[in-house]
C-alpha cells in the first residue's frame, strides 16, 4: 500500500463543497421533468377514525386537477402494502403481529396526517387547493398514544392482527441466571427510564418526482432516500410497482437522513403509481408540517433497568424491562430497533456476567417510529449510562472510577446478549477525557459557580455502540430479510482516471472526498483524478446504503476489495510490459515500479495499454474494471467517554453545557475533519434530545410539537464549541480498521447531559427533555424531599 | 395574477405570477435559481435567506410581488467571476457544512450579519445572531468557526483598504 497527501488520515477539504457553497447541488425537489404534474395528500385530522364516506367531485372540478386517487383505486391496480422487512419472533416463538399498512387508506385512519388520497394537478398550489376541497367524513375513535396505555385491558385497538396492541413479546439472555444474581446482590439499583420521543428534521423535507414512460413500461424515481436500490427493491418485490428492470431509482443530492431516509413511504409510492394513472411525472415535496407527521420518529421507549452489585461493587447482573413505542404502523425496519440494535448493547463497556432483557413493542395511534440516528444504541447507552452513574452515587463510588472497576478488558470478549466485541481499550478514552476536562479541578470550578449563584455538575458517558451491519448470515437468522453486505466497483478508464461506483450513498457524510482519499492512498495517485458515483441504481450495480455508521466499514472495504483486484491486474499487465517478475512489480506514487531496477510506468500508461490491448499477458481480458461484494465479519464496536460539564441556574432551571470533552475510539480516520464534523453534529442531536427536543402528543393523538415554533431543534446559541480527541484501537474486521463514526455523539450524548444536570441539582428525578421547568421542578422535589427528611 | 419584475443577481427577471406567489417561488421556480432552499413553513429554519435590496431576507416569507422593482441576491450571485466569496471560501476551509440544505442560507445570513456587525465576530455573537437559521448536520460548530474566519477576513481586507 502506498500512501499520499490527500490519501488516509489526511485533513482534506471536501470535493463536493464548491456545489453546495454556491447553490449548485442537485436535490430531489431542485429537479423538473416537462409536462410535470404535482400531488398533494389528503391527510386524516383524527389519530383513530373510520373513514365513512370521501367525497372529490368538487375537487376533481377544480382548475388544473388531473386526478383525484384514493384507496379504491390503489387498491385496483394492486399496488402492495407497506411492510417490515425484519422478522421478530416473541418469546413464545410466535411471530410478530403486522397490521395492514396501505398507502392510502380508505377504511380506519391510525394517526394524523395519514394520507387517504391524492390529488395532482398543474401546480403545487392548486394541488393543495384541490386537496383542501376534497370532503372526508370520518367517525372518531378512542386513540391511545402511550405505550404503556395501549398495553392495559380496554384500550383502544388498532389493528385486527395485534390482539391487545402487542406486536411482540420478546426476549434476550437467560433469565435464570440473572434472576439468581439478584437474588445474591449486595446492592441493586433500580430505575424506571423514558427515552422520549424525536422527529429527525433532516433539513430537506422528503421529496419524490416519478415518471412513467409508457412506451417501454418503466419508471423513473428521484427520491430523498439513504439507500436507493433497497427503496428499488422493496418497490419491485413487496409493492408490485414494477420489475427492477423497469424502475429506475436516483437518489441525487439529499438534505440529510439520519435515518428517516431509510425507509419506503406510501407518499413515493403514491407518486410512482399516480405516474402511471396520470399519465405525467408525478412530484411531491413535503412540507415542514408534512414532515413532522409523516417521517418516521425515533426512541420513545419506556424501561425498568435493575443493576445487581457484589460487596466489592462490581456488576453481576442486569435486568431490563422495556416497552418500545412503534406508533400507528411497522416502518420498515422498525421491529429490529427495540430489540437487535438495542438490547444487544446492554452490556455497555462493562463485564457484566448475566442480563436479561425484555422488550415488548406495541401499536399506538401515533406517527410510524423507526430508526433514528444511533437507532437502539442511544436508548441501550442512556439506559446503561444513567444506571451506572447512579449506582455509583449510590454506593457512594467515584463514577468514573466506579465505571472503570467494571470495565471490559481483554478481548474479544462475549457479552451475554449476542454481541462479540473485537477490540476497544475503554481506559484509553475514559483517561483522556478525564484529563481533559481537568476532573481534579472540578470541586474549584463548582466552588466557583456556587458563589456566582449557580450549581455546577458533571457527568458522565461511556458509551458502547455497533456499527458495520452486518454480517448477512449473521443478521438472517436473527430475521433481517435483506443481505446487509455492501457493493463497489472500480473503473479505471483508458487515461487512468477513476470511477469508483459504490452502493453507499452520501448525504451529507463526505464520502466524493474519503472514498477518493482512499483511490489516492492506495494508487498514489492525485483526487482530481477519481469521482466517486452513487445514488443511482442505473449507474451503480447494487447497494445497501448508508445508515448504522456502514459506509466506511462495509462501504469502503468492498472498495478496498475492488481495488485489490484492480491492481492485481495491473501489476500483472506491468510485469508483462516491463518485462519482470510480477512478484517485482510495486505500485508508488501512481507509478508501477520494478524492484531493484530503474524500470518504471506511470499508472495511466498501464491503463490504456489494458483498454488498447495491443500487448496483453496471455489469456488476459482487455479493460481494467473490477467490481466487489464485501459482506461483514462482525459488528465494529466504536466506544468512548463523553465527559459534560453544566452550570443550572436554581431561579430559572435553565441549563448551560459549560465544557463538553468527547474522547471516541473510532479505529482508523479516513479524514478527520470529516470525523469531527460527524461528532459535532451527532453531539447536537444527542443534546438536542437531552435539553431541548421532543414530540409531544396530546392525549387525543395530535402532535403538539409539529412545527418549528413548537419543537425545539438545537440552534447555534443551545450548544457549546466542543472538545473533541481521539484514541485508537483497529478493528480487527475489515480490511482498513474502521468502526465507523456517525452516530456516536447522539448515542453518547443525552446521559452524559442528564448526569451532569442531576449531579448539579442533587436530584436523581429528571426526564428528557430537561427544559428549564422540568429542571426548576426537579430542583423543588429534591429540596422538599431533604425538608422531608 | 400579477407582472413581477426584479433584478436578481445582477439580471432583470420578469414573470407573471399568480399574487400568492412567494419570492421563494418565484426564485426557484421562475428564475430557475435553485440554490435558494425550502425547509420549513413556519420562517424558521433560515433556509430560504436571500438578500433583498442588500438585506437578508426570508423569501419563503415574503411575497414575489413585495419585492418588484428590487435588487435581489441569491446564493448563485456571491461569487465573483468564478471567485468564491469570502463567506462560501471559509465554509469549505472550516467544513462549515454537511449536507450542504441549510448552507445558501446561512451562508447568505452570514454575510449579511458581518455586512451589518463588522468584524472580526466573536462566537458568542456569531451564536445569537444564527438564531434564524438551523442546521441538523454540523452542530454548529464549524459554522461558527467558518463565519468567525470570514469576518476576521472581511475586516482584515477593509482595515487594509482604508
Amino acid at each position: 500500500m502506498t500512501s499520499s497527501a490527500e490519501g488516509i488520515g489526511a485533513r482534506v477539504t471536501r470535493r463536493e463543497d464548491k456545489r453546495f457553497v454556491t447553490g449548485k447541488g442537485r436535490y430531489t425537489d431542485d429537479m423538473t421533468v416537462p409536462g410535470m404534474a404535482h400531488a398533494a395528500f389528503v391527510r386524516s385530522p383524527h389519530a383513530h377514525a373510520k373513514v365513512t364516506s370521501l367525497d372529490a367531485s368538487a375537487a376533481r372540478a377544480m382548475p388544473g386537477v388531473e386526478a383525484v386517487l384514493t384507496s379504491e383505486e390503489l387498491v385496483a391496480d394492486g399496488v402492495g402494502n407497506l411492510i417490515c422487512g425484519w422478522m421478530i419472533h416473541s418469546k413464545d416463538g410466535s411471530p410478530m403481529k403486522m397490521g395492514a399498512w396501505r398507502a392510502l387508506e380508505g377504511d380506519t385512519v391510525r394517526h394524523v396526517g395519514q394520507a387517504v388520497a391524492v390529488v395532482v394537478a398543474d401546480t403545487p398550489a392548486r394541488a393543495r387547493d384541490a386537496a383542501d376541497a376534497v370532503v372526508v367524513e370520518y367517525e372518531p375513535l378512542d386513540a391511545v398514544v402511550d405505550a404503556l396505555d395501549a398495553l392495559k385491558p380496554g384500550a383502544p385497538q388498532l389493528h385486527p392482527e395485534a390482539e391487545g396492541n402487542l406486536i411482540y413479546d420478546w426476549e434476550i439472555g437467560d433469565q435464570a441466571t440473572t434472576d439468581a444474581a439478584f437474588a445474591s446482590a449486595a446492592h441493586v439499583t433500580r430505575m424506571e427510564i423514558r427515552n422520549n420521543r424525536l422527529v429527525p428534521n433532516a433539513m430537506e423535507p422528503r421529496a419524490a418526482l416519478a415518471s412513467y414512460d409508457e412506451a417501454e413500461e418503466h419508471y423513473t424515481l428521484w427520491t430523498t432516500s439513504q439507500n436507493p436500490h433497497v427503496a428499488r427493491l422493496v418497490l419491485s418485490a413487496f409493492y408490485n410497482i414494477a420489475p427492477e428492470h423497469k424502475l429506475r431509482v436516483i437518489a441525487p443530492d439529499v438534505g440529510g437522513g439520519f435515518g428517516s431516509k431509510i425507509f419506503i413511504y406510501p407518499e413515493e409510492m403514491v407518486c410512482l403509481w399516480a405516474s402511471k394513472r396520470t399519465g405525467l411525472p408525478v412530484k411531491w415535496a413535503a412540507d415542514r408540517t408534512e414532515a413532522f407527521l409523516t417521517d418516521a420518529h425515533g426512541r420513545d421507549h419506556h424501561s425498568e433497568a435493575e443493576l445487581a452489585l457484589d460487596a466489592d461493587n462490581r456488576i453481576t447482573g442486569f435486568r431490563v424491562k422495556t416497552v418500545a413505542n412503534l406508533g400507528a404502523y411497522m416502518s420498515l425496519f422498525s421491529s429490529s430497533v427495540p430489540t437487535y440494535l438495542y438490547a444487544t448493547l446492554l452490556s455497555g463497556q462493562y463485564a457484566i456476567p448475566a442480563i436479561h432483557a425484555n422488550v415488548k413493542a406495541v401499536y399506538t395511534n401515533t406517527t410510524p417510529v423507526d430508526a433514528y440516528r444511533g437507532a437502539g444504541r442511544p436508548e441501550a447507552t442512556y439506559l446503561v449510562e444513567r444506571v451506572m452513574e447512579t449506582a455509583a452515587r449510590e454506593v457512594g463510588m467515584d463514577p468514573a472510577e466506579f465505571r472503570r472497576k467494571n470495565f471490559v478488558r481483554s478481548f474479544p470478549h462475549q457479552t451475554p446478549v449476542i454481541m462479540c466485541y473485537d477490540a476497544g481499550d475503554y481506559d484509553a478514552s475514559l483517561d483522556a477525557a478525564l484529563k481533559a476536562i481537568d476532573y481534579a479541578g472540578f470541586a474549584a470550578r463548582k466552588a466557583e459557580a456556587a458563589s456566582r449563584g449557580k450549581l455546577r455538575g458533571i457527568g458522565f458517558s461511556c458509551y458502547i455502540e455497533a456499527c458495520g451491519i452486518a454480517p448477512s448470515q449473521a443478521v438472517g437468522s436473527l430475521g433481517a430479510g435483506v443481505g446487509l453486505w455492501e457493493s463497489a466497483e472500480v473503473r479505471v478508464n483508458p487515461v487512468g482516471t477513476i470511477e469508483v461506483l459504490t452502493g453507499s450513498h452520501s448525504h451529507g457524510q463526505g464520502h466524493e472526498t474519503t472514498f477518493a482519499q482512499l483511490v489516492s492512498d492506495r494508487f498514489g495517485v492525485g483526487l482530481d483524478t477519481v469521482s466517486i458515483v452513487h445514488g443511482d441504481t442505473d449507474k451503480v450495480q447494487f447497494g445497501m446504503g448508508t445508515y448504522g455508521s456502514r459506509s466506511g466499514a462495509v462501504g469502503m472495504s468492498a472498495i478496498v476489495k475492488a481495488l485489490d483486484k484492480v491492481e492485481a491486474k495491473a501489476k500483472k499487465l506491468a510485469a508483462h510490459l516491463m518485462e519482470a517478475a510480477e512478484g517485482d512489480i510495486t505500485l508508488e506514487g501512481g507509478t508501477f515500479k520494478v524492484a531493484g531496477t530503474d524500470k518504471e510506468l506511470p499508472f495511466f500508461q498501464v491503463a490504456l495499454a489494458a483498454y488498447t490491448a495491443h500487448n496483453m499477458p496471455e489469456g488476459m481480458e482487455p479493460g481494467l474494471k473490477e467490481g466487489a461484494f464485501y459482506d461483514p465479519t462482525n459488528f465494529t464496536f466504536p466506544a468512548g467517554t463523553y465527559i459534560c460539564e453544566v452550570e443550572v441556574d436554581p431561579d430559572t432551571g435553565k441549563t448551560e453545557i459549560v465544557d463538553f470533552v468527547a474522547a471516541d475510539d473510532f479505529g482508523t480516520i479516513i479524514n478527520p475533519m470529516i470525523v469531527e464534523g460527524q461528532v459535532h453534529g451527532g453531539l447536537t442531536q444527542g443534546i438536542g434530545q437531552a435539553l431541548l427536543e421532543n414530540a409531544a402528543y396530546d392525549e387525543d393523538g395530535q402532535l403538539l410539537s409539529g412545527s418549528y415554533m413548537d419543537y425545539c431543534m438545537p440552534r447555534a446559541d443551545d450548544v457549546p464549541s466542543y472538545r473533541l480527541m481521539t484514541t485508537m484501537t483497529a478493528c480487527p474486521g475489515n480490511p482498513l480498521g474502521m468502526k465507523g463514526c456517525g452516530e456516536a455523539g447522539a448515542i453518547g450524548s443525552p446521559p452524559a447531559v442528564i448526569n451532569a444536570i442531576t449531579d448539579a441539582i442533587g436530584s436523581n428525578d429528571l426526564v428528557m427533555p430537561a427544559t428549564p421547568a422540568a429542571v426548576w421542578q426537579a430542583i423543588r422535589q429534591g429540596r422538599t424531599a431533604e425538608a422531608a427528611e | 395574477m400579477a407582472d413581477v419584475t426584479m433584478t436578481v443577481n445582477g439580471k432583470t427577471v420578469s414573470k407573471t405570477v399568480e399574487d400568492r406567489t412567494l419570492l421563494v417561488q418565484f426564485l426557484r421556480e421562475g428564475a430557475g435559481l435553485t440554490g435558494t432552499h425550502v425547509g420549513c413553513d413556519t420562517s424558521q429554519c433560515g433556509a430560504c435567506v436571500v438578500h433583498v435590496d442588500g438585506k437578508a431576507v426570508k423569501s419563503c416569507t415574503m411575497l414575489a410581488a413585495q419585492a418588484a422593482g428590487s435588487e435581489v441576491t441569491t446564493i448563485e450571485g456571491l461569487a465573483s467571476g468564478g471567485e468564491l466569496h469570502p463567506v462560501q471560501a471559509a465554509f469549505r476551509e472550516h467544513h462549515g457544512l454537511q449536507c450542504g440544505f441549510c448552507t445558501p442560507g446561512m451562508i447568505m445570513a452570514a454575510v449579511d450579519m458581518i455586512n451589518r456587525l463588522g468584524g472580526p465576530l466573536d462566537e458568542a455573537t456569531i451564536r445569537a445572531e444564527l438564531e434564524g437559521n438551523i442546521c441538523r448536520c454540523t452542530g454548529y460548530h464549524n459554522i461558527v468557526k467558518a463565519i468567525a474566519a470570514a469576518s476576521a477576513e472581511m475586516a482584515g481586507v477593509r482595515t487594509a483598504a482604508e
